[in-house]
């Protein structure tokens, strides 16, 4: 078996005296699509920011594609990275966020190629024609030049996810992407991501939609108070939960 | 909006007719456009008929050379103060919002100090430095200086009024642009973090053309307060507008009509950068529909919002 795409072991992660982290440790192997699940303040979100460097680490390890996240190892210590170093990492890995954060005053298009044109120097045009496929896999090809406040939620969300795309990203986080969302428009954005998940895309998925994670997802990590609770395939920790708090939050949700 | 577009079309064949209400009468309103229609033509009457206002003589020196030298005068020191204020304002603002406290203190001891003395006072000072700093050497520090000027003669009323000027003007800029990027969403910066974006790149592609949006209109009030506010250099003699006509008048003793002239030509400067000031907003108004709106006719007359 190959080195896996995200290993986490022993993560914590404190905000001043509150323990969020308290010692996680999974694999996410390339290709997998991994959902995270449990309730709010269990954590889920604090792990992804984690794996993009948005937040630091306080113990264990982190590593995505066998390199150390945020720091360099070297002579048994740890030395923290320039900045432009995390930067390199985080190009390599794409972030979803519930509120899509697009850039307001950036057409779908200029939001798509920003990035590739000035952090990875990509041309202009090249990148144009690439933002333009993406869009079109998003099914978005006539919103090119909207900005944001013309799009629905569900089209600004597809349209982040295909910036994200654009970095062309070993790892994709999504971080509860459809909650901000009117329920109908959930199914495009999930449609999207299904499609992603087809093409063998590494996910990991922070979600409350319990039908994509029983569909699509390869495993199902369910986390309560900071902690792994339980893990495995969906059909198992969705259907019959071994754990009292998976069964008492999945009888809530389902 | 598809639900809308649908609705309307639906309704667009048999439209129900407008209510067709008689209005209330209000009296209130009658009086109120009586009186100002009364004060507005006597004020007309009295400055029309008033001799003392001699017209004739505003009209004379409304185009004069020394006037128009002036005008020249205050725009050149407006633009450059405000140029030195506005690049002044991001680096205090940055270094505002640094994490190292002796940079953002040092922020923070410089707008207290300009912001906290009068302006005239501090371009009296200036005009002064060089009974403080007779020498002014450009060199490392407590060691050797490579060039040495003498302060008197680098020091010229144009350099010591955007000196003055610019530099006050920057401690208020700061806050200005401190408050715009502050209004800027934290989420925005994440994107662009996540995206492999560095922090200046960031700053300049995404945190600022947003916090522009912010940061337009009190610029634009600024900009109005700076133009005026050359006059100050008038006490130390420099040929502003103010002090051209206070030239003029001291020998001709046609104080009021030239008052007037430098108040026309301010105000027809200051209408100048309101146009300015629509155009620029709404350039940095791209992508937020509302703002995009506001017509400069609303504007004009007072239903923009």
């Amino acid at each position: 078996m190959t080195d896996p795409m995200v290993k986490a072991e022993a993560v914590h992660k404190r905000f001043g005296r509150l323990e969020v982290l308290k010692g996680i440790t999974l694999d996410v192997q390339s290709g997998e699509v991994m959902c995270l699940l449990g309730p709010s303040g269990s954590g889920k979100s604090t792990l992804l920011r984690c794996i993009n460097h948005l937040e630091k680490i306080n113990s264990g390890r982190l590593t995505v594609d066998g390199e150390l996240i945020g720091y360099r190892e070297a002579g048994g210590k740890l030395h923290e990275m320039p900045e432009s170093a995390v930067a390199r990492q985080r190009a390599q890995i794409g972030i979803v966020f519930q509120q899509f954060n697009l850039f307001p005053h950036m057409t779908a298009l200029e939001n798509v190629i920003e990035a590739p044109t000035r952090v990875l120097k990509v041309g202009r045009a090249e990148a144009r024609e690439r933002g333009r496929e993406l869009l079109a896999q998003m099914e978005l090809v006539d919103k090119a030049d909207a900005y944001p406040a013309q799009l629905s939620g569900g089209q600004q969300q597809r349209v982040a996810i295909a910036r994200a795309l654009a970095m062309r990203p070993k790892l994709m986080l999504f971080d509860e992407p459809t909650s901000a969302l009117d329920p109908e428009l959930v199914g495009d954005v999930l449609g999207a991501m299904r499609k992603l998940a087809r093409e063998g895309m590494t996910m990991i998925v922070v979600t409350h939609e319990m039908g994509f994670a029983r569909e699509v997802a390869d495993s199902v990590v369910f986390m309560d108070a900071g902690v792994v609770v339980e893990s495995g395939k969906p059909s198992q920790v969705l259907s019959s939960p071994r754990h009292q708090r998976t069964q008492a939050f999945l009888s809530k949700v389902l | 909006m598809p639900s809308s577009e649908a609705t309307e079309s639906a309704e667009r064949p048999e439209r129900p007719e407008d209510i067709k209400a008689v209005p209330v009468r209000r009296p209130g309103r009658w009086i109120a456009a009586a009186i100002v229609a009364v004060v507005a033509v006597a004020i007309v009457h009295s400055v029309a008929t008033n001799p003392r206002f001699r017209w004739g003589i505003v009209g004379h020196y409304l185009f004069d050379s020394r006037i128009l030298h002036g005008v020249q005068i205050t725009l050149e020191l407006t633009v450059v103060a405000m140029v030195i204020g506005i690049a002044g304002g991001v680096g205090l603002a940055v270094m505002r919002l640094s994490p190292n406290p002796l940079v953002s203190g040092a922020s923070w001891l410089y707008i207290w100090f300009f912001r906290g003395t009068p302006l005239l006072v501090q371009v009296l000072f200036w005009n002064f430095i060089g009974a403080l700093y007779p020498r002014i050497d450009l060199g490392i520090p407590f060691g050797p200086a490579f060039i040495h000027a003498n302060a008197n003669s680098l020091l010229k009323p144009f350099i010591v009024s955007i000196l003055a000027l610019g530099l006050n003007e920057a401690a208020y800029m700061s806050e200005i642009v401190r408050a715009g990027f502050i209004s800027v969403d934290a989420g925005q910066t994440e994107a662009a973090a996540s995206l492999g974006m560095g922090r200046l790149l960031t700053l300049r592609r995404i945190v600022l053309p947003q916090a522009m949006r912010v940061i337009i209109p009190p610029t634009g009030n600024e900009t109005i307060s700076m133009l005026k506010n050359t006059s100050l250099v008038s006490v130390i003699a420099y040929t502003e507008l103010l002090y051209s006509v206070q030239l003029i008048y001291s020998v001709s003793y046609q104080t009021i009509p030239l008052l007037i002239v430098a108040s026309i030509w301010y105000l027809a400067m200051t209408s100048l950068l309101y146009v300015g000031q629509y155009f620029i907003e709404r350039h940095y108004g791209r992508g937020f529909s509302r703002s995009q709106k506001v017509s400069m006719q609303s504007r004009w007359l007072g239903f923009g919002r």
